[in-house]
């Protein structure tokens, strides 16, 4: 939309654009030009020289069965926190739409945790599983089941895909809800008046409806679930036990930060930079939607 | 429909409250509990015997500061990203300059940009500048936004010609006119969109962690991953005390403005 009234300056707009302008270059293309060409050289292990090394750097990441492990274990943990996080939402939401008592204050009390860090997630899980302090954790291992996610690949995946989803329920919540209470109620009442009922109703009115909805929730969780998961991560396991929680920003984090591989971490920012640019592009072609931020 | 009686719905939605409570519950109770007990396994369910001692032993620490430290943070976030997004915003809706497309297309590429993909050149461009165990370091890099940017512009872009008219005949420039006319019919999407970054930047981990390796610049969300990183001897009570007190500012903000943020969140996606 375009408007037609307005104003005739030419260097205010300049002036008024110029921090966002500047903040954006400094901050975020820069780096990003930067991020390219350091995927494109080898640096020795002192940060001295470094010499272009071409597609160098990606062709050992392609090759190299970590990198492919990291990728496959992203990809697994994506579409679990994606698929949990969202159907746990979509039901609570769909009981939160109904005409009952109280409604305002189930909606809050599922709200609230929009406010908890990722990082703080952890902290609440911790009381819940930690082996030895966990409710959870010492009533199973009392019990004979040797729960430990710090030594157990699977228990360790199982236990920061929990606690990332359940950080995201409740901002599934707020826009099912939002589409619920969006979806006419003539239509509805018109199927209740055809005899569709129940569970057959939702599945044959209510859920396309919602399609829009549940496709932008879709897109959002993967980037949350492969971006923002890092404080939990971090907090709960720091990627392991060995490599077993270990995803793809872990992995940028721990190869760069920590190891100092500077071509191998820039090679793999470039890749999550297309895969965010692929997520967005598929966003705008199929919504025209902005994901939130 | 019967708008008293449905115990499905009622049963589901205490379920899914207890879900979500029960685990705060948890870090409240385990805050008054003896740590040696936690630390035995033995949480219990009830509030325990030590009152509020474990919360006076972490505000004489350096829990204070990290408060102050993520509520600086998070404000500077919040104001500046929602100043200068208003003003290019405006800058878009409201002017045809030469780079006009330019600006917009910059600004929205910073969407494909999460400081997660760009981690060490981001990191030498801090260094470059200084920027590193900074205040400033924490929160500027952080105020570029293409989201709220959009946003505004699809406010702006809404308020009909017939008020911009007005204003110019009342010979209003355009600053007057952001100031009398653009802001206060906004009121409500600022408000949503406080509560949003607001939560964004006191929930900030990679970024401090990356900027900041100065305990002095410890945000509380770095303070307790810290704290908790530890799991010999850890003083659980006093880690869960922590916990509460950063947990209840940003609980605070959206169940307080619950009913704006809700609506902006939902409303600025359609």
């Amino acid at each position: 939309m375009e408007r037609r009234t307005i104003f005739g300056h030419q260097l205010l707009p300049l002036a008024l654009v110029a921090p966002q302008f500047l903040l954006t270059l400094i901050f975020f293309l820069w780096p990003a030009c930067q991020a390219v060409w350091s995927s494109l050289t080898r640096q020795d292990p002192f940060g001295l020289h470094s010499q272009f090394a071409g597609f160098d750097n990606f062709i050992e990441l392609f090759t190299d069965p970590l990198y492919l492990d990291s990728v496959g274990r992203t990809a697994f943990f994506m579409t679990a926190v994606s698929l949990v996080s969202m159907s746990l939402a979509l039901f609570l939401a769909v009981f939160a739409d109904r005409e009952i008592r109280g409604r305002a204050i189930y909606r809050t009390l599922l709200i609230w945790p929009y406010a908890i860090a990722p990082a703080m997630a952890a902290v609440l899980w911790i009381l819940l599983l930690q082996p030895r302090i966990g409710l959870i954790g010492v009533w199973l291992n009392r019990n004979g089941v040797a729960w430990d996610y710090h030594l157990n690949g699977t228990q360790a995946m199982a236990m920061i895909v929990l606690a990332c989803a359940w950080k995201q329920v409740s901002y599934n919540f707020i826009f099912f809800l939002a589409g619920l209470q969006s979806v006419p109620r003539t239509v509805l009442e018109a199927a209740r008046m055809d005899g569709a009922r129940g569970w057959h109703r939702f599945r044959t009115i209510t859920f396309p409806l919602l399609a829009p909805t549940t496709f932008f929730l879709l897109v959002v969780n993967l980037v949350y679930a492969a971006f923002d998961t890092f404080g939990t991560i971090q907090a709960l396991t720091q990627g392991g036990p060995g490599k077993a929680t270990e995803t793809l920003v872990v992995k940028v984090y721990r190869d760069g930060v920590v190891n100092l591989d500077i071509g191998s971490s820039s090679a793999q920012s470039v890749i999550l930079m297309l895969g965010v640019i692929g997520l967005t592009a598929l966003q705008f072609r199929f919504l025209g939607r902005r994901p939130p931020g | 429909m019967n708008a008293r009686r449905d115990p499905v719905a009622h049963a589901v939605l205490l379920l899914g409250v207890i879900l979500f409570v029960a685990p705060l519950w948890l870090v409240l109770v385990a805050s008054t509990q003896d740590p040696a007990t936690i630390a035995r396994g033995d949480l219990s369910l009830l509030p325990g015997n030590e009152g509020f001692s474990a919360y006076a032993r972490v505000l004489n620490g350096p829990v204070p500061h990290m408060l102050l430290i993520s509520l600086g943070m998070a404000l500077a976030i919040a104001f500046g990203k929602i100043i200068i997004s208003v003003l290019s915003a405006f800058a878009i809706a409201f002017f045809r300059f030469p780079g006009r497309r330019v600006a917009f297309w910059l600004i929205f590429i910073t969407l494909m940009l999460p400081v997660e993909v760009r981690i060490i050149p981001t990191y030498s461009v801090m260094s470059d500048l200084g920027l590193i165990n900074t205040f400033t370091g924490l929160w500027l890099p952080l105020i570029a936004s293409a989201t709220a940017t959009l946003l505004f512009r699809q406010v702006f872009v809404a308020i009909p010609d017939e008020l911009v008219e007005a204003a110019r005949m009342d010979g209003a420039g355009p600053l007057r006119f952001l100031w009398d006319i653009v802001l206060p019919v906004s009121g409500a999407n600022i408000a949503a969109l406080f509560v949003i970054l607001f939560i964004y930047g006191w929930n900030q981990y990679l970024w401090p962690l990356l900027v900041a390796t100065n305990p002095r610049l410890d945000t509380i969300v770095i303070g307790i991953v810290k704290m908790i990183a530890v799991e010999t001897d850890t003083d659980w009570s006093a880690v869960m005390a922590t916990a509460v007190l950063a947990l209840l500012p940003p609980v605070v903000v959206v169940v307080l403005m619950q009913r704006w943020f809700v609506a902006g969140l939902t409303e600025g996606e359609k």
